[in-house]
């Protein structure tokens, strides 16, 4: 069972959705026993970051994933989901994430030409820069959605695949067990699924 | 790079697909769910939903509609009609819908955009907006075209930036219907006040129709419904087609 981490942040109606496709069991829950029992976490969000790592941190959860972490157990974060795995966030002032993996949290507005959108919004492709079991239904160039303002850096010990937009965006990163997007894979079609599929069939 | 997008419209009264479509191969061509499932097959980026209900009960069958489509379909969707109040924006999102399309609602309004935006971030809002030429200047209209409401479509467009819209869409009066291309010296205009993404809508009626419309450099994103639905243009071949002349979608 998939345990889709409940902390308030974000529209899980299509996450769930694509995992009950794919065929894989799944709940939505913030309950620790729960979690303990799941095979794997998807920690979703949407938001702002140090809203969402108060949050984590009120509700005990920060303590659980990284207590799941250690012992293990396969994490997959998405879109803010991903960015709380880093050290640091410096969305609107400076706030501490897991720390389960290595990097920081930076406005894409301060690195990209300033004729470019924020939110990086939309399809965008992948470029594979390490081949990981989690990527083994996936291809070199295959279109992923994106929407998101800010984005990891100093987090080459991790990254997987990184997408273009003017600078290069750590699209999926991953280190032993713990995984992150910053795309949205259940919003990018077979694609998407493939992704969640290989994740699911970790371990 | 981001793709440029190629976006179907639906409209959708009492949970039923209503523009006449002629489709083979689909056993109900009114039905959201298999237009929906027949328009991501063919590539389609991105799902619009117009929801042209007066009734209630209609809006009931509309977002058990809109579950069951988002529960099946996993590119982005996005849903318009009769979004007055941050309530019918919580209604739709809470149904699976990824971004929510404020039209006549944010007119009468238009602190709706800051409140949503506030709420639900600036991706989840799109400001749609109806224009047309009078006098000369590009003039916003409401409720179905009928109503001038005096506002300047480009001051408008610049407020909802400056608010939190993070998308526009811009429908041209004036070329809508008439399949003749899209209203590129409108948009032109509006691209050049926003930095937020534009998508065009009116006016496409060939596969050329968004050609010029991306080389022009003027909208994100093309939006049709009939020709699509009349299968006019097959989404797939108007994708390879644009690929060919050098414009990046996603294929």
């Amino acid at each position: 069972m998939i345990a889709i981490i409940d902390y308030g942040c974000g529209n899980l109606f299509s996450l769930s959705s694509s995992l009950a496709v794919i065929g894989e069991e799944w709940q939505i829950t913030a309950d620790k026993d729960r979690l303990a029992k799941a095979d794997k976490l998807i920690l979703p969000g949407v938001g702002a970051f140090g809203d969402a790592a108060d949050k984590l941190h009120k509700t005990g959860l920060d303590e659980v994933l990284r207590e799941a972490a250690s012992a293990g157990k396969y994490i997959l974060g998405i879109c803010l989901g991903m960015q709380l795995l880093f050290e640091k966030s410096y969305e609107y002032g400076e706030h501490a994430g897991l720390g389960l993996l290595k990097g920081t949290i930076e406005p894409l507005a301060r690195d990209i030409q300033a004729d470019l959108k924020i939110p990086h919004m939309g399809w965008n492709n992948l470029h594979v820069v390490k081949q990981d079991p989690i990527l083994r239904r996936n291809h070199e160039g295959d279109s992923v959605y994106f929407v998101h303002s800010f984005y990891a850096k100093n987090c080459e010990e991790s990254l997987l695949a990184t997408a273009e937009y003017d600078v290069t965006v750590p699209a999926l990163v991953g280190k032993d067990n713990v995984y992150g997007a910053q795309f949205h894979p259940e919003k990018s079609g077979e694609v998407g699924l493939n992704l969640l599929k290989s994740f699911a069939e970790l371990g | 790079m981001i793709a440029k997008r190629i976006i179907p419209c639906l409209d959708v009264r009492d949970g039923r697909v209503v523009k006449g479509v002629q489709f083979e191969g689909i056993r109900d061509v009114a039905s959201p769910v298999e237009m929906a499932h027949f328009y991501n097959d063919a590539g389609a980026d991105e799902l619009v939903f117009y929801d042209i209900t007066a009734s209630s009960e209609g809006r009931k069958l509309f977002t058990d509609v809109l579950k069951q489509v988002a529960g099946e379909i996993f590119i982005p969707l996005t849903v318009g009609g009769g979004i007055n109040t941050l309530e019918d924006f919580e209604r739709v999102l809470r149904c699976g819908a990824d971004k929510v399309s404020v039209n006549s609602g944010a007119v009468n309004d238009p602190s709706l955009i800051e409140r949503a935006a506030r709420k639900y971030g600036d991706q989840c809002v799109v400001l749609s907006m109806d224009v047309k030429r009078v006098d000369g200047k590009f003039r916003v209209f409401k409720n179905g075209n009928r109503v001038d409401t005096g506002l300047d479509a480009l001051d408008w467009a610049k407020y909802a930036e400056e608010h939190g819209a993070g998308e526009l869409v811009v429908n041209s009066i004036d070329t809508d219907g008439v399949k003749q291309g899209f209203d590129l010296e409108m948009l032109a205009a509006i691209q050049a006040r926003v930095r937020i993404p534009v998508i065009a809508s009116g006016g496409a009626g060939c596969k050329e129709d968004f050609l010029s419309l991306f080389e022009a450099g003027v909208a994100d994103a093309g939006l049709a419904a009939s020709i699509f639905h009349f299968k006019e243009v097959a989404i797939r071949d108007l994708k390879g087609y644009l690929a060919d002349h050098g414009v990046h979608v996603r294929i």
